[in-house]
C-alpha cells in the first residue's frame, strides 16, 4: 500500500479546487492589504462619523511595520506552499510528507540502535538475563511497552498478570515467555464454563468447590454439590483436579493466585459472565532483538523457569507439589 | 436633544449580573478540576470526577460566563450605537431566559454523563436544538436593531458582534449535525456524529478553532471596540486598520482549524493549509490589539488611576501575546513539541483569563454603574484589588503551564543511548505536580477576584436603582 501521499482526493477536480481556492485566498489577502494601504488618509483627523455621543474613529493609515509583517506572512505562505505539500495533490519541491519523515527517522534510528540490541541475539535468554547492560535495556523497554498493564514493578493488577512470581498462565520457560511476548495470546473463559444451563445457585456451588481447592473459606454443603458439577462445567479446560494447563492458558485453580480476585462475588461474576482477555502481540512492532531482551528481563524478574529438557513430559504429568 | 423612548437596559442588566454569577461558578469548577489533578482523591463520585467536570468547566466559562458577557455588552452597545431601542424586546427577553435554561441543562446533563464527546460542543442534541433557537432569536434582535438604526453608518463594534453571530450559527449547525440514538424505538437524548473518522476530526476542529476565533475573539473584539474608546474617552486609533483587520480576521480564521491535527491521519495538504493561514492570522489578530492600545495614545496617564482601563488594556496585552503564541504553536516543528502538553492548556488560558475574562470584567465595571443609575462602582479600590488578583492569577497560571508543558514535551522525546525512552509517561506526570499546584493557586487568585467583583456588584446594585436611559438622538450627519 502506498502511504506516501495521505490525501484522499477521489479525482483531479478536488485537487484543482483546493489549489485555486488556496491561491486566490492567500494572494487575495496581499492584494486586499495593498489596496487598503494605498487609500488616502488624514492622520489625526476623525472620519467625521459619530456614534453614541463620543465614539469616533481617526483616519490614521495602517501602521507600516504591521503592514510589512502582514506581507511577510503572505510571502512565507506562498514559499511554503512551493516547498511543502499544501496545493492539492502537488507534493511541493522537497517531496516531503509526514510519512516520509517518519520513515527516514525510523531508518536512521534503526541503523543507529539495531547493533546495540542485536548483539544479545547470539546469547541465550538466561545468559542475557544475567547481563547487567541487557537488564537495564530490558527495564527501559518494559517501562515503555509493558508497564501500562503489568505495572512499573511488573506485579500486575486485577486482570493483568503478575510477572514476578512463579505462576505462568502460558508457561514460564524462555521459549514460552518469548512466544507470549512476540505472538500475544487471546484468552476466553466462556460464561458458566461448559455447562451453560447452570442456575445461580449451581454457579455458587461450583464457586465454593473451587474455593475449597485452594483453601479459601467455603460452605461445605455447597462444596459437596459443586464437586459434582465441576467435572461437567470446568474440568474440560481446568483439568479434573483443577490444575489447569499452561499450554493452552488454562489457569490453575488450586494455587493462591487469582487474576480476577478471590472475593466470592468476583468469582461468581467470573463463572457467570465468563472472562475475555488479551495480551497483544509485540513481535512485528518491536522486532526479534527487543523481544529477546524483554524475554530475558521478564524471565529474570524472579519467576523464570528452566527450559524444558529436550524430551519433555506433558505438563499435566508434572508433580502436584504446591 | 433627547426623545422620550428609553434604551432596553433590563435584558442587559439580567445578562450582566448572570455574567458575574456564571463566572464564579465556571471558575470554581476550574479550580476544582485543577485541584483534582494535584490531589486525585478529590474525584469523589462519578458525577464529580475530572472527566465529567472538565467539560462542565469549559462550557460554563465559555458559554455561560462568556456568552452572558457577549449578550450583555452587545445588547447594550448595539442600541447605543444605533440610537434606537432593542428590536423585539420580547424576543430579547426570551434569549435571556432560554440561555439560562440551556446553562442549567448543561450543568445537569454533563455531570450525569450525557455528552457527544466533541470538545466545546459536548451538549447533546435536544440542547443543541434549543441553542439554535436562541441563537436565531439573538440574530433577529441584533440585526433587527441594526436594521432600525438612526445613523447612516454601522459602528465597528457591531461588525464584530454581527460576524460572531453569523459564524457561530454556521459552526454550531455544521459541527453539531448528529443522529439521535433510538433505543427500542424510543428517541434517547444521545447521538452519534453525522461524520466519521478524520472528517469528523476535521469538522470538530474547524468548529473548535472557530469557536475561539469567532465566539472568543471576534465577539470580544466587538466588546473592546465599544468599551475601550468609551472608557478612554478617545477616538478609535485607525478606521482603516479596523476595516483591514476585520475582514482579514474573519476570512483567515476559517482556515486555521487543521493546526489542531498536525501529524495525525489528516492529509498533509490540509495540515499545511492550517499552518500557513494560522501564520497569516498573526497580523489581523494584532490589528485589534494595536487599534485598542493605540486608542489610548495621548491619554496614557489615565492608566495610572483608572482600574477599569487597566483591565481593558491588560486584556489587549494578553490578547496580543496569545495571538502571537498561537501562530507559533501552529508551526509543525513547534507543534511537535507543544502538542498534547500543558503548553496548549496554558496558551488557551492566556487567552481565556487574560483576554476574554479581563476584557469582560472591564466592560462590566463600565456597565454596571450605568445600568443602576450610578456613575461609578461602589468601590474603586476593590476594582483595583480585583485587577491585581486577576493579573497575578493569570501570570501564575500561564507561566506554570509553560514550564510544565515544555518540560513534558522534552521528557516525552528524550531517549537513551540505545534509543529507548528516558522517561515513562508517569514520570512526566510526577514532574508536573509542582506546576499543577501553582496553577491551582493562580486559579484561586482569579476566582477570589471574581468573588470581590460580585460583592462590589451587589453593593453597587444595593445603593443604586435600575434605570433605563433615554434614547439619544444621533449627531447630525456631516
Amino acid at each position: 500500500m502506498d502511504f506516501k501521499y495521505t490525501n484522499d482526493f477521489v479525482s483531479n477536480f478536488w485537487s484543482l479546487y483546493v489549489v485555486v481556492i488556496t491561491l486566490v485566498s492567500v494572494i487575495g489577502c496581499g492584494v486586499f492589504l495593498w489596496m487598503q494601504g494605498s487609500v488616502k488618509h488624514n492622520p489625526g483627523q476623525t472620519t467625521g462619523h459619530l456614534w453614541d455621543e463620543t465614539l469616533a474613529e481617526y483616519s490614521n493609515p495602517l501602521p507600516n511595520w504591521w503592514r510589512w509583517m502582514f506581507y511577510i506572512t503572505v510571502v512565507f505562505a506562498l514559499v511554503y506552499l512551493a516547498i511543502f505539500p499544501g496545493l492539492g495533490s502537488f507534493g511541493g519541491k522537497l517531496d516531503w510528507t509526514m510519512r516520509s519523515q517518519y520513515d527516514a527517522e525510523m531508518k536512521k534510528a534503526n541503523e543507529q540502535y539495531a547493533p546495540i540490541f542485536n548483539k544479545f541475539l547470539k546469547q541465550d535468554v538466561m545468559a542475557v538475563a544475567a547481563n547487567g547492560e541487557a537488564k537495564e535495556m530490558g527495564q527501559r523497554l518494559f517501562l515503555t511497552y509493558c508497564a501500562q498493564c503489568h505495572g512499573s514493578d511488573a506485579k500486575g493488577a486485577k486482570a493483568f498478570p503478575n510477572l514476578t512470581d512463579a505462576d505462568w498462565l502460558w508457561g514460564g520457560t524462555p521459549e514460552k515467555i518469548k512466544e507470549t511476548i512476540a505472538k500475544g495470546h487471546d484468552a476466553v473463559m466462556t460464561p458458566k464454563g461448559t455447562k451453560p444451563d447452570m442456575d445461580a445457585e449451581q454457579v455458587r456451588d461450583v464457586v465454593h468447590f473451587v474455593r475449597s481447592l485452594s483453601g479459601l473459606s467455603s460452605d461445605s454443603m455447597r462444596v459437596q454439590r459443586g464437586k459434582e458439577l465441576f467435572p461437567q462445567a470446568c474440568a474440560a479446560c481446568h483439568g479434573p483436579e483443577g490444575k489447569g494447563n499452561s499450554d493452552a492458558g488454562y489457569p490453575n485453580l488450586t494455587d493462591k493466585i487469582w487474576l480476577y480476585s478471590s472475593q466470592e462475588a468476583d468469582m461468581i461474576e467470573t463463572v457467570t459472565k465468563g472472562r475475555v482477555n488479551r495480551m497483544p502481540a509485540w513481535g512485528d512492532f518491536l522486532g526479534e532483538a527487543k523481544v529477546h531482551i524483554l524475554t530475558a528481563y521478564v524471565w529474570g524478574l524472579g519467576g523464570g523457569m528452566k527450559p524444558a529438557p529436550a524430551v519433555a513430559a506433558a505438563p499435566a504429568e508434572a508433580p502436584a507439589a504446591q | 436633544m433627547q426623545s422620550q423612548a428609553t434604551y432596553n437596559y433590563k435584558v442587559v442588566r439580567q445578562f450582566a449580573v448572570m455574567t458575574v454569577i456564571w463566572g464564579i461558578v465556571g471558575m470554581l469548577v476550574g479550580v476544582i478540576i485543577a485541584a483534582q489533578l494535584v490531589w486525585p482523591q478529590l474525584n469523589l463520585f462519578e458525577f464529580l470526577g475530572y472527566g465529567r467536570l472538565r467539560p462542565l468547566h469549559t462550557n460554563a466559562v465559555i458559554f455561560a460566563f462568556g456568552g452572558c458577557a457577549l449578550f450583555a455588552t452587545s445588547y447594550y452597545s448595539v442600541q447605543r450605537t444605533c440610537h434606537t431601542t432593542l428590536f423585539l424586546p420580547g424576543l430579547a427577553a426570551f434569549t435571556f431566559w432560554a440561555w439560562q435554561l440551556i446553562i442549567l441543562l448543561a450543568a445537569l446533563s454533563l455531570p450525569l454523563g450525557f455528552t457527544t464527546g466533541k470538545e466545546y460542543a459536548e451538549l447533546e442534541w435536544p440542547i443543541d436544538i434549543l441553542i439554535t433557537v436562541v441563537w436565531v432569536s439573538y440574530a433577529i434582535v441584533f440585526f433587527g436593531t441594526i436594521g432600525t438604526r438612526k445613523t447612516p453608518h454601522i459602528y465597528v463594534s457591531n461588525w464584530f458582534f454581527g460576524a460572531m453571530i453569523i459564524a457561530v450559527a454556521l459552526l454550531h449547525l455544521v459541527n453539531s449535525a448528529e443522529i439521535p440514538v433510538l433505543a427500542a424505538g424510543i428517541l434517547t437524548p444521545r447521538s452519534f456524529s453525522a461524520y466519521a473518522g478524520v472528517q469528523d476530526a476535521m469538522v470538530q476542529w474547524w468548529y473548535g478553532h472557530n469557536a475561539v476565533g469567532f465566539f472568543l475573539t471576534a465577539g470580544f473584539l466587538g466588546m473592546m471596540y465599544y468599551f475601550v474608546p468609551k472608557q478612554a474617552g478617545r477616538p478609535v486609533y485607525s478606521y482603516r486598520l479596523s476595516v483591514v483587520h476585520f475582514w482579514a480576521l474573519i476570512f483567515t480564521y476559517m482556515w486555521a482549524g487543521p493546526h489542531h491535527l498536525h501529524y495525525t491521519a489528516l492529509p498533509d495538504w490540509a495540515q499545511s493549509l492550517g499552518m500557513i493561514f494560522s501564520l497569516i492570522l498573526l497580523a489581523p489578530s494584532w490589528g485589534g490589539m494595536i487599534n485598542g492600545i493605540m486608542t489610548l495614545s495621548g491619554a496614557w496617564h489615565k492608566l495610572r488611576d483608572d482600574p477599569v482601563l487597566k483591565f481593558l488594556i491588560t486584556s489587549l496585552s494578553f490578547y496580543g501575546m496569545s495571538t502571537f503564541e498561537g501562530p507559533m504553536m501552529s508551526v509543525k516543528t513547534v507543534n511537535a513539541l507543544s502538542h498534547y502538553t500543558d503548553w496548549t492548556v496554558g496558551h488557551v488560558h492566556s487567552g481565556a483569563l487574560g483576554w476574554v475574562a479581563m476584557v469582560s470584567i472591564g466592560a462590566l465595571y463600565y456597565l454596571l454603574p450605568r445600568l443602576f443609575g450610578k456613575t461609578e462602582m461602589w468601590s474603586t479600590r476593590l476594582i483595583n484589588v480585583h485587577f491585581w488578583l486577576a493579573t497575578l492569577g493569570t501570570v501564575l497560571y500561564i507561566a506554570a503551564l509553560w514550564i510544565s508543558g515544555v518540560m513534558q514535551g522534552l521528557m516525552w522525546r528524550a531517549t537513551n543511548a540505545d534509543g529507548t525512552l528516558t522517561y515513562s509517561f508517569v514520570e512526566s506526570v510526577k514532574a508536573s505536580y509542582p506546576f499543577w499546584t501553582i496553577r491551582v493557586v493562580g486559579g484561586l487568585l482569579f476566582l477570589t477576584g471574581m468573588l470581590i467583583m460580585a460583592f462590589n456588584m451587589f453593593k453597587t446594585i444595593g445603593a443604586g436603582k435600575a434605570i433605563d436611559a433615554p434614547v439619544v438622538a444621533p449627531a447630525h450627519a456631516h
